[in-house]
């Protein structure tokens, strides 16, 4: 049978992987080749060796620096915030709670609404709601409300998602393995640490996962909440947007100017190069914390 | 025997909780009824409700729809989603089924590059796929959806793969036996049976497309006005200081975010249920 399913190549896998091809596979090779040219167009272009990449790295005039510390300060923190959030709202939202259903909608809801609007409604709640009441300044005055601002997004956004992961690691845990702890002698909190916690690790991969590579690729929150904002300029007259993540770095790095295409499609390679190494990282040290039932 | 106190502790928790998702919607909440009060009613006191001195009727969102086409992006918005979603079913679902059963190395190969895509960054591509889709014309509504299956597809066949693998060959071959043909096995037989991933992958993906802002930012063509609400949003609300109305701003927030609270009320248990799904898969 599978013989004569072979024939249909062109009806069953052709569509697909003309797009894929088209809108993936070329973008990405032509990426790589123009991170080592100046381009303006796909046929305009002329090789420059390393010369993007020693710019991107030791240049100190495109922030790459600036914005990769905070990216990672940003993704530490909100990672860690997120996944303990997440897990006990789960964890309390698979007791016996009258109402938990609507509890669940409602901190799942944030997700629904895309990331540029999201950050304007939070710029429209810290600004006229909290920084101009109480310091008489908005967002933009200083990095630390950029900072503690993008935090509160992408928090408020992402633990209702996670949450529900959670839940459904959690709800696959068999009763029998929590009775059993109970009749050993085991109190909540041990039950929790050697039972439950171990026996929803598969969970706890695909939400450290998700939230690492969320916050290392966040870009819409950025662009509407801080804009990269509040930017000082140093002694050298090079200037440094103070809430910048990386992604919004190379987005304004490609625009800056025609000769600075080349620098950001490094910088996109560079980028790619972090986000896959620190993923492949954290999966294979979680991996190895899974157990077997 | 510790039934009674147990059920007390828990009416006591939901409580705090009741609390504390009023706290957790409050962004949400103090968004809409500000998008009813005037400019310096909002400045004034964000928080306070609107009174007979602040209350701007629908003045705010009726000068937002004057002066921002929100329906006609809304418009481009829905035909983007709902072409991209369709497209993304249709063509991954028999991508997926074709590659799981035929197997080949190509067939294989393919697979992992689908596995690959998800984990590259757009902003690896982006550039150079604005000039491709340039290229090829691909910078209208009703050809962008293209290029969201070739990003969908990652994800979609992936899932779609992930559930074909446990489908029963024998009821494959006993609609061959009885004379059906690959797509009339495809359709009749197993299209059906796949129909919880198809409504998990759709959810994913409207939620994807809808949102997007980069994509049909860079690949639309601005010159013949076509843009998305994320895209009108972020062009109307960025230098609002001054220029635009801050009322007006939270009308326009509340009118791009309530086809979404629709969305989700419709479909709240699928929507759960598909995030779900792809946690599980990925």
């Amino acid at each position: 049978m599978y013989g004569s399913l072979k024939k249909w190549f062109p009806l069953f896998l052709l569509p697909t992987l003309f797009a894929f091809v088209l809108s993936f596979v070329v973008p990405f090779l032509y990426g790589i080749v123009f991170s080592f040219c100046e381009f303006q167009t796909l046929t305009k272009f002329r090789f420059v060796g390393f010369d993007n990449f020693r710019r991107v790295l030791f240049s100190g005039q495109y922030n790459f620096w600036q914005s990769l510390g905070f990216t990672v300060i940003f993704a530490l923190l909100s990672v860690v915030i997120i996944n303990i959030c997440a897990f006990f709202l789960a964890y309390a939202l698979t007791r016996n709670i009258p109402g938990r259903n609507v509890y669940r909608t409602v901190f799942f809801m944030p997700n629904l609404i895309g990331g540029i609007v999201l950050g304007y409604v939070w710029k429209m709640v810290l600004n006229y709601g909290v920084l101009l009441p109480l310091f008489g300044k908005d967002l933009s005055y200083s990095s630390t409300f950029g900072f503690f601002g993008l935090l509160a997004v992408l928090c408020w956004q992402q633990i209702g998602y996670m949450m529900i992961i959670y839940i459904a690691g959690l709800q696959a845990v068999p009763d029998s393995l929590i009775e059993a702890a109970k009749i050993d002698g085991a109190t909540g909190w041990q039950t929790l640490r050697r039972v439950t916690i171990p026996l929803v690790m598969p969970s706890v991969t695909i939400c450290l996962f998700l939230s690492i590579t969320n916050a290392f690729k966040l870009y819409d929150q950025n662009l509407s909440l801080t804009a990269g904002l509040p930017a000082v300029t140093d002694e050298g007259g090079i200037t440094h947007k103070m809430t910048q993540l990386l992604a919004l770095c190379i987005s304004d790095t490609y625009g800056n100017s025609a000769r600075a295409h080349g620098t950001a499609q490094a910088m996109a390679v560079v980028f790619f190069l972090i986000v896959a190494a620190v993923s492949l990282t954290q999966l294979s040290i979680t991996h190895r914390r899974e157990v077997q039932q | 025997m510790r039934v009674q106190p147990l059920r007390r502790l828990h009416r006591f928790i939901s409580v705090l909780f009741a609390v504390f998702c009023v706290v957790y919607a409050l962004p949400l909440i103090t968004v809409v009824y500000n998008a009813f009060k005037t400019k310096e009613g909002i400045v004034d006191n964000f928080f306070a409700l609107p009174n007979g001195a602040t209350f701007a009727g629908l003045s705010n969102f009726t000068r937002g729809i004057a002066e921002i086409a929100i329906f006609k992006s809304a418009g481009y918005s829905v035909v983007i989603t709902v072409l991209s979603v369709l497209l993304i079913l249709v063509c991954t679902s028999m991508c997926a089924w074709y590659i799981t059963r035929v197997a080949s190395k190509f067939c294989r190969a393919f697979y992992y590059a689908c596995v690959f895509s998800m984990a590259v960054p757009f902003q690896m591509v982006m550039f150079t796929l604005s000039m491709v889709a340039n290229r090829f014309r691909l910078t209208s509504p009703f050809t962008i959806p293209i290029v969201y299956l070739g990003f969908g597809a990652g994800l979609a066949v992936f899932m779609f793969a992930g559930f074909a693998k446990g489908i029963p060959l024998e009821i494959e071959e006993a609609a061959t036996i009885d004379g059906c043909s690959p797509p009339g096995v495809f359709f009749r037989v197993v299209l059906p049976v796949m129909k919880p991933t198809y409504i998990s992958v759709a959810i994913l993906e409207t939620m994807w497309v809808w949102n997007d802002y980069l994509l049909p930012y860079l690949v639309l063509d601005k010159t013949r006005g076509f843009e998305t609400i994320p895209i009108a949003i972020q062009k109307a609300v960025k230098d609002s200081y001054g220029t635009v109305d801050t009322g007006v701003n939270m009308a326009l927030l509340v009118l791009a975010i309530l086809p979404v609270i629709v969305f989700y009320a419709l479909c709240q248990k699928h929507i759960v249920k598909g995030v779900m799904a792809g946690a599980v898969k990925g």
